[in-house]
């Protein structure tokens, strides 16, 4: 079953994107299956400048962001802006089934590689663009980074309290988001081509990925659309008829007031004689505050004498929505996760062994694998040209030129 | 309520059977409705699924007057008559999708359901764990009607192991994964963190993009398969960097709310002119990140190149994140009498990512929504009045996606699907009416 290839076996993508979003798009693609070309400019993604650096020590095979973005991808370095860059491009392009890029809007046009002119020159060639705004907005050449994009696209203004300032998701999560979404656009594309023998051009802009995704921010927009009614952060912590992220003897749990159902709560406590009081079971007793207080009292020392761990497996075995605030030293440390093969070993030279996380889903007829650690800048500059039939002097010469870099 | 033809949109004539509930499973069988696929939602006029059409399927006046927008925001504040069909919670994910109702807890349904998995590509749930096998509908089921059957399911920690049965929404995976305790207010107890919902969104996009490769894979060799997405893994990616700081150094991060998880500085949010404060909605942010040594200077221009800014020390990155915490007290002293959109132009002007912090108020007037059409008038089933909904947000050159069909009422295409591609006849049709299958409302006693 392992050495089954992935769904996207035989499919060459060339892939010009850089830094989180697209390169999470196009590792999906080579992660299940697929040849990804990356090209990188000189110097590299610059994925390869920022951290954690193996052991702390920057370079530009060091990065762990690199590392996790990148896995099964080979990597050449070419000077695109150069005109004498343009045979080693073309030969590219015309190999390839599948083109995803994330260059500012309108920098593939001037240098002859837009979609006009890819789609004139193979009318079989999908082609999808991710950019942060999209190549006819009037912010088409606005920057973001994860939190301006989140911020201004996503449902950030409803998260945290409202005496504070809003506040985002960890690291670059939104930016992984829009990234899933255009795999699944690029996927889109490629079935388009496949299926329908229609190649077509993804105009993906993450902030329509963020305004009409799923992440709140569309209920929240039809909730005043329908009801002129705004989503505004919480007043403070959350403490409904249980819900929100409670103290317990070695940490954090977080329960969730949605659907809550007493029945389960009671098992969930082992029937405290307190709960058994009529008052606790009439329906809407979840929206009396003088009730959910006198309740959070009761939960509080239950809570406060379990572990974290102790406190969710009573909340499975009674149904009852609930989840530990792990660490990420817990969670490696977990077994349900290692037991089930999630963490993936990869070997790679310059940092050894590095257990990432693996699998997103599991197909078994056609599995996702890593079969190449992230590659070196230019890695496989030498290896890709010779199969687009270059001759040795020639990639010689073009490496001399500065064509070819590193 | 007429359906635009679909003829050369990507996933035309791909049949997919969508018994997703909450937002991960639902906001995938979405992305495939929008790229073509006849979406077909198998719902049950008797069972109420909880978080799927609603908190509940009746409340009352009283319950929607007050509280939040995204969660009980009902059209023109009130229930109306049927509220399963317009939750704000959830319909924008209905979009470009058919319902039809049948009761699987009955034999005669399941046959029913059998016929219609023998008609389709592909199935995707994310039910709690061991629902469908109650039903008696599990994968054995499902690939006696259809052997090739392309099957998704979606448990929040997978099919095995002990946290199977735990049951979860995308804000407890994110706990359990470490999301939690990785962002908010890094001065503030963690039961200051508010829920998000990211681990949906991954799950939901991943999802169409499983079901789409698992075709392909189908179109190569004829097989079909059973695909396990758990959400909880599935979410990994958006953690990767920390994973990574452990992987490669053995660092647990920690919180460090609106900054960079790669050191630029400065990158927060920092306060604009106000017409409010958050209990209202009136505060206004402005999000800036400096993400090298050029953009300093981008916004050190657009600041006037004030005294304090010209200082060697803050000319490198190291130096700006060293006095992070200063910068980002005269920056907001800065911005915090300007309007928002005026802050985000004149630093965009200078090569700086900047924007507003915008609430839901504020969306459908921004230009780029209008520009790029995010959104689109609709009346739905029921005349609750016309209103703008989401359209589909990936833009195709050749066969534009769009809203073929508006968010769909619960059994709105029972009668396209009983007689068109189940193939039954006037009078069995009304024998299912009679026996419960077909209906439009929930039986009365649901609450």
């Amino acid at each position: 079953m392992a050495d089954r290839p992935g769904p996207l076996d035989g499919v060459t993508v060339l892939d010009l994107t850089e830094h989180i979003a697209g390169p999470y798009c196009t590792k999906l693609f080579a992660d299940f299956g697929a040849d990804v070309i990356k090209v990188e400019p000189p110097g590299g993604d610059p994925s390869r400048s920022v951290g954690p650096w193996h052991q702390g020590v920057s370079g530009p095979e060091r990065s762990g962001t690199f590392f996790y973005f990148n896995t099964n991808k080979r990597s050449l370095v070419i000077d695109i802006d150069r005109a004498d860059s343009r045979p080693v491009m073309e030969r590219l392009i015309e190999r390839a089934d599948l083109v995803i890029e994330s260059q500012p809007a309108g920098r593939l046009d001037s240098l002859g590689f837009g979609w006009e002119q890819i789609s004139s020159r193979r009318d079989d060639l999908p082609m999808v663009s991710i950019t942060p705004f999209g190549h006819d907005s009037p912010y088409r050449d606005y920057r973001v980074s994860d939190l301006v994009l989140y911020g201004f696209a996503g449902e950030m203004y409803s998260i945290g309290v409202q005496d504070r300032e809003p506040v985002k998701m960890y690291g670059t999560a939104s930016l992984v988001e829009c990234g899933a979404a255009a795999a699944t656009a690029a996927m889109g594309a490629l079935t388009s081509a496949e299926l329908q023998g229609v190649a077509q051009h993804v105009d993906f802009a993450m902030a329509d990925a963020q305004f009409n995704g799923v992440d709140r921010r569309h209920a929240a927009t039809i909730g005043w659309e329908y009801a002129g009614r705004k989503s505004l952060r919480a007043p403070g912590p959350a403490a409904g008829m249980l819900s929100g992220v409670y103290p317990c003897a070695d940490g954090y749990v977080e329960f969730s007031g949605a659907a809550i159902r007493i029945p389960r709560l009671d098992e969930m406590l082992g029937s405290p004689e307190w709960l058994q009081d009529e008052q606790w079971w009439r329906p809407g007793a979840g929206m009396n505050p003088e009730l959910v207080e006198e309740f959070n009292a009761r939960f509080l020392p239950w809570a406060l004498e379990r572990t974290k761990r102790e406190i969710w497996a009573a909340a499975r075995e009674a149904k009852v929505l609930c989840g530990p605030l792990f660490s990420v030293d817990e969670l490696f440390e977990d077994t349900h996760f290692s037991d089930r093969g999630f963490w993936a070993a990869v070997d790679h030279e310059a940092v050894g062994q590095v257990q990432i996380p693996g699998r997103p889903f599991m197909m078994p007829a056609s599995p996702w694998s890593i079969r190449r650690p992230p590659p070196r800048l230019g890695e496989h500059t030498d290896e890709v040209l010779t199969e687009c039939s270059f001759a040795t002097s020639e990639i010689e010469s073009l490496r001399a030129t500065g064509v070819l870099g590193e | 309520m007429s359906s635009k033809p679909d003829a050369a949109l990507p996933l035309s004539g791909i049949r997919i059977i969508d018994l997703t509930v909450v937002w991960a499973g639902t906001f995938g069988a979405t992305l495939l409705a929008d790229l073509g696929a006849e979406v077909i939602k198998v719902e049950n006029v008797h069972v109420w699924q909880p978080m799927t059409r609603g908190g509940q399927a009746r409340p009352s006046a009283a319950m929607v007057k007050a509280g939040a927008g995204w969660a009980v925001g009902y059209p023109n504040a009130e229930p109306g008559p049927r509220p399963w069909n317009y939750s704000p919670t959830f319909v924008q994910q209905f979009r470009n999708k058919h319902s039809m109702t049948v009761d699987l807890v009955s034999d005669e349904g399941r046959e029913i359901f059998a016929n219609l998995v023998s008609k389709s590509d592909a199935l995707v749930e994310n039910n709690a764990s061991g629902t469908l096998e109650k039903l008696d509908i599990g994968p054995d089921f499902l690939r006696r009607a259809r052997e090739d059957l392309v099957m998704l399911r979606m448990p929040a920690y997978g099919s095995d192991g002990p946290y199977r049965f735990a049951r979860a929404l995308g804000v407890h995976l994110e706990s359990v994964m470490g999301h939690t305790l990785l962002r908010g207010y890094p001065d503030l107890d963690p039961s200051y963190i508010t829920s998000i919902f990211s681990g949906d969104y991954v799950a939901g996009a991943h999802a169409a993009f499983a079901i789409m490769s698992a075709l392909r894979h189908r179109r190569r060799t004829g097989e079909g398969q059973l695909i396990e997405l758990a959400q909880a893994e599935c979410a990994g990616g958006m953690l990767a960097q920390a994973f990574m700081d452990y992987s490669l150094n053995g660092v647990v991060q920690e919180r460090i709310g609106n900054r960079s998880v790669n050191g630029h500085a400065p990158y927060n949010l920092y306060p604009a002119k106000s017409d409010g404060d958050g209990t209202d909605g009136g505060d206004r942010w402005i999000s800036i990140s400096v993400m090298d040594d050029d953009q300093w200077l981008g916004l050190r221009a657009a600041m006037g190149d004030p005294e304090w800014a010209r200082d060697p020390e803050l000319r490198r990155e190291a130096g700006r994140l060293e006095r992070h915490d200063e910068l980002d007290a005269r920056i907001g002293e800065w911005t915090s009498t300007q309007d928002d959109y005026e802050l985000m132009h004149l630093l965009q002007s200078h090569g700086v990512p900047a924007a507003p912090v915008l609430d839901s108020s504020r969306i459908y007037d921004d230009a780029h929504v209008q520009h790029r059409g995010l959104n689109e008038t609709h009346d739905l089933y029921d005349d609750v009045g016309s209103f703008r909904y989401n359209t589909p947000f990936m833009r195709f050159s050749e066969t534009p996606l769009c809203i073929r069909k508006p968010p769909v009422a619960l059994g709105e295409d029972n009668d396209y699907v009983y007689r068109e591609v189940l193939g039954y006849s006037e009078a069995e049709v009304e024998g299912f009416r009679e026996r419960g299958h077909i209906g439009m409302d929930y039986d009365p006693e649901i609450p």
